[in-house]
Order: structure tokens, then C-alpha cells, then sequence
């Protein structure tokens, strides 16, 4: 019964909707409230966080009721390096150029395949690479530095 | 204006060199997306979207609305030659599709798909050209009440016909909104929900959650899936249906696109809810049922036209009532404001050549995609054979582009990062994410209708009530919440989500 809850959908869906609900209340009651006429910056944040708790709490009751796995299929690999190549671009655009970001990016997020190719990757990125440049550096004209200190 | 001039006007607003690059290239990125499954409109136009703010308002609507409607041609493609649908709207095209093409019929359903969408273009054109004028005008009428009310009338609508749990769905509406009033208060200038970050007081950009949730979200769930085999039908013969086919198809072309444009201006209901009605409806009134499941040419036509009919249907709420039904909308409408553009009524009389452009446009665009989909359907068939392996780099590289081109700044693409994680784990636990976007860009708004409704009304918030309009949307979102407990429709909502 308890290993069923823990991987319930409804189950942490509901916790998670009250625990943002709460988090927003409590972060609002800080802003005036106002009056009914002259509402204030409070009100609307309030009701939209009561609005998320009480959506929270009648789908984790009914998560308890008939609790609905979480689906298998996950890629720990792909949870962390898409995300941190994609920030990690977003870190070096300006500080070293977008060439090398570029770089980082996509050989960053292929190595999240499971069929990782370290020749078909570098012809990839040099196709992107030189794709992007012509396109946005050259053709829209964006104002990035293709390498810093060049 | 007669509806004559308006159209002229909006056909010399089309023809204009520089626009009608912009059509071709929104429908051949569109057909390209469309054809590729894993990646949809929604991803692409949010990717896409930073690079149109350069450019005019009309070019970049028709562009944006190019990739639109142009992977709904697409998506067909792949739904005939591969029995995999390119988007969710053509999930019921691959049944007889490819039946008719492993029966060797793959041109005849590949151009019945394209003269269909095309005939479903049309008349969705139209529609939005006839229906247009009139709704922009009466909501010109509105008041802070009545947008309000229509406002939480589309976000309930949104929310109860989308494809997914009702529960989950009004709860990432309401989510949305919340992200929606990150950053400065509009009226008294306090910084709300910014944690002390400088970056939030101008609030969260759309794009930054549109491609953090679309694109890298969407990348993290089909990465976690194994990646499926495909196996390509061959285009052998002619493409050119036989005149016995167009007779077959000619009527279900003309419901599909009946269906199709009721479906298209209700929030909410994606075109795969338009095309898998009209595919029943077909079923029901064949002489023959036995023969749909195994190449029957109605079943390719008729959802073909209805999802076509659908995506140009929706533009109606969004081009005169700045009512976005749908994610896309959602995007397009974001991609108004961001050029300047307050959506709503005044877009009508205000800027006619933006929406005669538009529509006029978009009928251009129909044609073109004909004439791009049928003859180089060998090119879309090769584009089949790049793994996914190769295709969601650039996925990414786009992303990332268009993120951090938003303001030039790193922040953005570290939030975009953060809301693909977001988006990911959300998905795991069963939300859907269009009605948060919806839910995201009507923030702003409806909390400032909601503030003026009440000023108005002296701090009593019966004004909504006592208004008739703002009353009627009111008891519609009633009966349309009413709607989601009837257990038949929830019956049939889980056959269609399953």
C-alpha cells in the first residue's frame, strides 16, 4: 500500500499543486490585500494559490482512493546533461563566443543518445555550427561574436 | 469595407514579394516539422519566434502561422508512409493511410490528403473572413466584465475539452496565471513572486517557458522512450488519385471540413479531437463499415480536411477577441504583443492590413503547400530516414538561440533550462502543458479586467452578474464545468487520451 502511494501519480501531483498553492499564499500575504474596490497586488496571487491548494487537495484524495503508477522511462543522462549544456550556453554566449557555445551545446545534448557517436557528432556540430552563423550571425545579423577575442 | 475590398486589400497585403517569402517560408519549415515526429508547432514557433521581432508584425504572423498550418500538411505525410503520425493531428490518418499504402496506394491517400486539407483551407479561410468582421465588432462593445468573463469562459473551455485529466488541466491553469504575474505589478509597480531576482521584475518571457516546456520538455520525454523503428512505404505509381477516388472523397472532404470548423473555434479542442470525429461520423454513414481499418479512402480524407478546417478555424477567437484557444494561439497572440500589438477587437479596424494579410495569406499558403507536398513528397520521405539522434541537437540549438536572442541574456536560457525540467516532471505526473500557456499569457490580463471590473462596480462584484454578456459567459463556463462531470464524456475523453 505504501510503495503503491510513493509512486502514485495523483499522489505527489496533489502535494506538489498544495505545496506551490501554500508557497504562493504565503509569499503574497505579504503584498497589500487592498479593498474590494482598489484591489490590491495580494488578491489575485491569494485566490489563484487557495485555487492551486484546493486542486492539490481533491486530487490527492483521489490519489489515495486509486493510486495510478508513475510510468517507467526515465534518462537520468538526458535529465542532466540537456539542461546543463542548454544553461552552460547560455553561460558562454558572450564570454567565449558563440562557436565554442555552440559546441558545448551540441555535443552537450548528443551525448545524452544512447547512441553516442563521437565522428557523426563532430560532422553534426560543424554542420550546426556553420548553419547557425550563416543564418543568424550573417543573415538576421544578431550581434554575437563568433569567438571572443577574435 | 465590404468583405470585396477587405480581401483585396489583404491579397495586396500577401502578394507582396517580401510576404510571400515569408508564407514559403513558414510552410516549408512548417511541412518540415510536420513530417518529423518529435517535434511539433508548438516547439518550433516557440523557437522561432524571437527571430520574427525584427521583421514587420503582418510578416511575422504569416510566417508563424505558415509553420502552423503547414505541419498539419506535413504530419500526413508521415502518418501515411510510416503509420506514424507526424503530430497528434493526424493520429487517425495513419489507419486507412497506411493500409492504402502498403496496398500500394500511397500517392492516391498522399494527394486526397493534400486536395482535402487544402479544400478544409478553403473553406477555413473563409470562415474566418466571413465570421471575423461581424465578432470583432461585437466585442468591441466589451468592457473590463465581459473580458473577464470571456477570459475565464476560454480558460474553463480550454481546460475541459483539452485531451487530459479536468482536474489537472484547470490546475495548470491556474498555475499559469500565477507564473503569469511574475515581475512588477501593473498598477501599483510592486515586484511580486521575484524572490529578489532583478531579471523576474519584467516578469517571465513566454518564449523562455514556451521553449523550456515545448522543446527541451518534449526532447527529455521522447529521449526517456525507446526510440521506434521505422519502417518507410514505398511511393510507387501515380500520385494522381482516380476519378473514382475524388468521388469517394469529395463528400467526407466537405463534412471534414464542416467538423472541422465547429471543432476550430472552441478552446480547447485539438484538431486531433476534430479529425478522430469526423473519422466516426464517416465509419457511421459508410454503406460498407468493414472497409474503413483497411484503406478506406473517406477515412484519410475527411479527418485530413477536418484537422486542416480546425487549425485555420482557430484563428477566429484569437484575431478578434484576443481569446487564444489553443497553444499555438496562445504562442501567436504572445507574438502580437510582443510586436506592440494589444490583441483584441481594435486589431480589426485598426490594423485591417495585418488581419486581411493574414487571412489572405493563409489561403496562399494552402495553395503553396499543395504544390510543395505533392511533388517533392520524395524529399519529405528521405527527411524519414534522420534518427532522432541527429534532429534534437538542432532542436536544441535553436532553443538556445532563440532564448538568449529574447534580451541577450543568460538568465533567460538558465529559466528556459529550469522550465524543461519543470515541464518534464509535470508530464511525468500527468499534467498536459497547453492550458498552462494559456493560463500564462492571460495572467496580466485577466487580473487588470478583474481590478477595473471592480472599480467599476464600486467594489461589488456583482457588476459581473449584472452585465448580460459578462453574464453569459459566466453561466457558459458553468455548464461547460457541468460538462467534464457527465460520465459519458469522460468515458469517451479516456478512449481518446488512451
Amino acid at each position: 500500500m505504501k510503495a503503491a502511494l510513493l509512486r502514485s501519480k495523483d499522489f505527489w501531483s496533489g502535494l506538489l499543486l498544495i505545496a506551490v498553492g501554500v508557497l504562493a499564499v504565503a509569499v503574497a500575504s505579504g503584498y497589500p490585500f487592498g479593498t474590494m474596490t482598489r484591489v490590491g497586488a495580494g488578491f489575485f496571487p491569494i485566490v489563484l494559490g487557495v485555487l492551486l491548494v484546493l486542486f492539490g487537495l481533491y486530487i490527492l484524495v483521489r490519489g489515495l482512493a486509486a493510486a495510478e503508477p508513475i510510468e517507467a522511462g526515465w534518462s537520468p543522462r538526458a535529465l542532466v546533461l540537456l539542461p546543463a549544456s542548454l544553461a552552460l550556453f547560455g553561460f558562454l554566449v558572450d564570454r567565449a563566443g558563440l562557436v565554442p557555445a555552440l559546441a558545448v551545446l551540441i555535443v552537450g545534448s548528443a551525448a545524452a543518445s544512447r547512441q553516442f557517436d563521437l565522428a557523426e557528432v563532430a560532422l553534426l556540430a560543424l554542420v550546426l555550427i556553420a548553419f547557425a552563423a550563416a543564418v543568424f550571425v550573417w543573415g538576421l545579423g544578431l550581434p554575437y561574436a563568433l569567438l571572443v577575442g577574435l | 469595407m465590404g468583405l470585396l475590398d477587405s480581401l483585396a486589400l489583404g491579397f495586396a497585403v500577401a502578394v507582396s514579394l517580401q510576404n510571400l517569402a515569408y508564407c514559403l517560408a513558414g510552410v516549408v519549415v512548417g511541412t518540415l516539422i510536420g513530417v518529423l515526429p518529435g517535434i511539433g508547432p508548438l516547439a518550433t514557433i516557440s523557437m522561432l519566434l524571437p527571430l520574427t521581432f525584427g521583421v514587420s508584425p503582418v510578416s511575422a504572423l504569416i510566417m508563424l502561422a505558415g509553420i502552423y498550418y503547414g505541419a498539419q500538411y506535413g504530419s500526413s505525410t508521415t502518418a501515411i508512409l510510416v503509420n506514424l503520425p507526424g503530430e497528434t493531428s493526424s493520429v487517425v490518418t495513419c489507419i486507412d493511410g497506411y493500409q492504402m499504402a502498403r496496398q500500394g496506394r500511397a500517392g492516391p491517400a498522399l494527394a486526397i490528403a493534400a486536395i482535402g486539407s487544402f479544400v478544409a483551407g478553403t473553406f477555413g479561410t473563409l470562415l474566418v473572413a466571413l465570421f471575423g468582421p461581424p465578432l470583432a465588432q461585437l466585442a468591441l462593445a466589451f468592457g473590463s466584465p465581459e473580458y473577464f468573463s470571456l477570459m475565464l469562459m476560454g480558460l474553463v473551455a480550454a481546460a475541459v475539452l483539452s485531451q487530459g485529466d479536468v482536474a489537472k488541466s484547470l490546475a495548470m491553469v491556474v498555475l499559469g496565471l500565477l507564473l503569469g504575474i511574475v515581475g512588477n505589478d501593473l498598477s501599483s509597480g510592486l515586484p511580486r513572486f521575484t524572490f529578489g531576482i532583478r531579471e523576474l521584475t519584467d516578469g517571465i518571457g513566454f518564449v523562455v517557458v514556451a521553449v523550456g516546456v515545448f522543446a527541451l520538455g518534449e526532447i527529455l520525454a521522447n529521449l526517456a522512450a525507446p526510440e521506434q523503428q521505422r519502417v518507410l512505404a514505398r511511393v510507387s505509381g501515380s500520385i494522381f488519385p482516380s476519378r473514382r477516388d475524388l468521388r469517394d472523397a469529395l463528400a467526407p472532404i466537405l463534412r471534414g471540413s464542416g467538423i472541422g470548423a465547429f471543432f476550430g473555434v472552441l478552446p480547447g479542442t485539438g484538431p486531433a479531437i476534430a479529425s478522430f470525429a469526423s473519422y466516426m461520423l464517416e465509419k457511421r454513414l459508410a454503406r460498407d463499415p468493414s472497409r474503413f481499418g483497411h484503406g478506406a479512402i473517406e477515412g484519410v480524407a475527411a479527418p485530413e480536411a477536418a484537422n486542416n478546417a480546425d487549425a485555420q478555424c482557430k484563428f477566429i477567437p484569437m484575431l478578434t477577441l484576443g481569446l487564444p484557444a489553443s497553444g499555438v494561439m496562445a504562442l501567436m497572440l504572445g507574438a502580437l504583443t510582443m510586436q506592440g500589438i494589444q490583441p483584441g477587437p481594435e486589431v480589426m479596424s485598426q490594423r485591417p492590413e495585418l488581419f486581411w494579410g493574414l487571412v489572405a495569406s493563409m489561403w496562399i499558403g494552402n495553395l503553396m503547400l499543395v504544390v510543395l507536398n505533392l511533388p517533392l513528397v520524395g524529399v519529405w520521405a528521405w527527411l524519414l530516414r534522420v534518427p532522432y539522434r541527429l534532429l534534437f541537437p538542432a532542436i536544441m540549438v535553436f532553443s538556445g538561440i532563440g532564448v538568449y536572442s529574447l534580451s541577450n541574456s543568460a538568465f533567460d536560457v538558465y529559466l528556459a533550462a529550469g522550465f524543461g525540467l519543470v515541464g518534464f516532471a509535470l508530464m511525468k505526473l500527468g499534467f498536459p502543458m497547453p492550458p498552462m500557456l494559456l493560463g500564462f499569457v492571460l495572467g496580466p490580463m485577466m487580473e487588470d479586467n478583474l481590478r477595473r471590473s471592480l472599480l467599476m462596480g464600486r467594489g461589488d462584484p456583482s457588476l459581473l452578474v449584472k452585465r448580460p454578456i459578462s453574464l453569459a459567459f459566466l453561466v457558459a463556463s458553468v455548464l461547460i464545468l457541468l460538462l467534464a462531470l457527465v460520465p459519458a464524456i469522460n468515458r469517451r475523453r479516456a478512449r481518446l487520451s488512451g
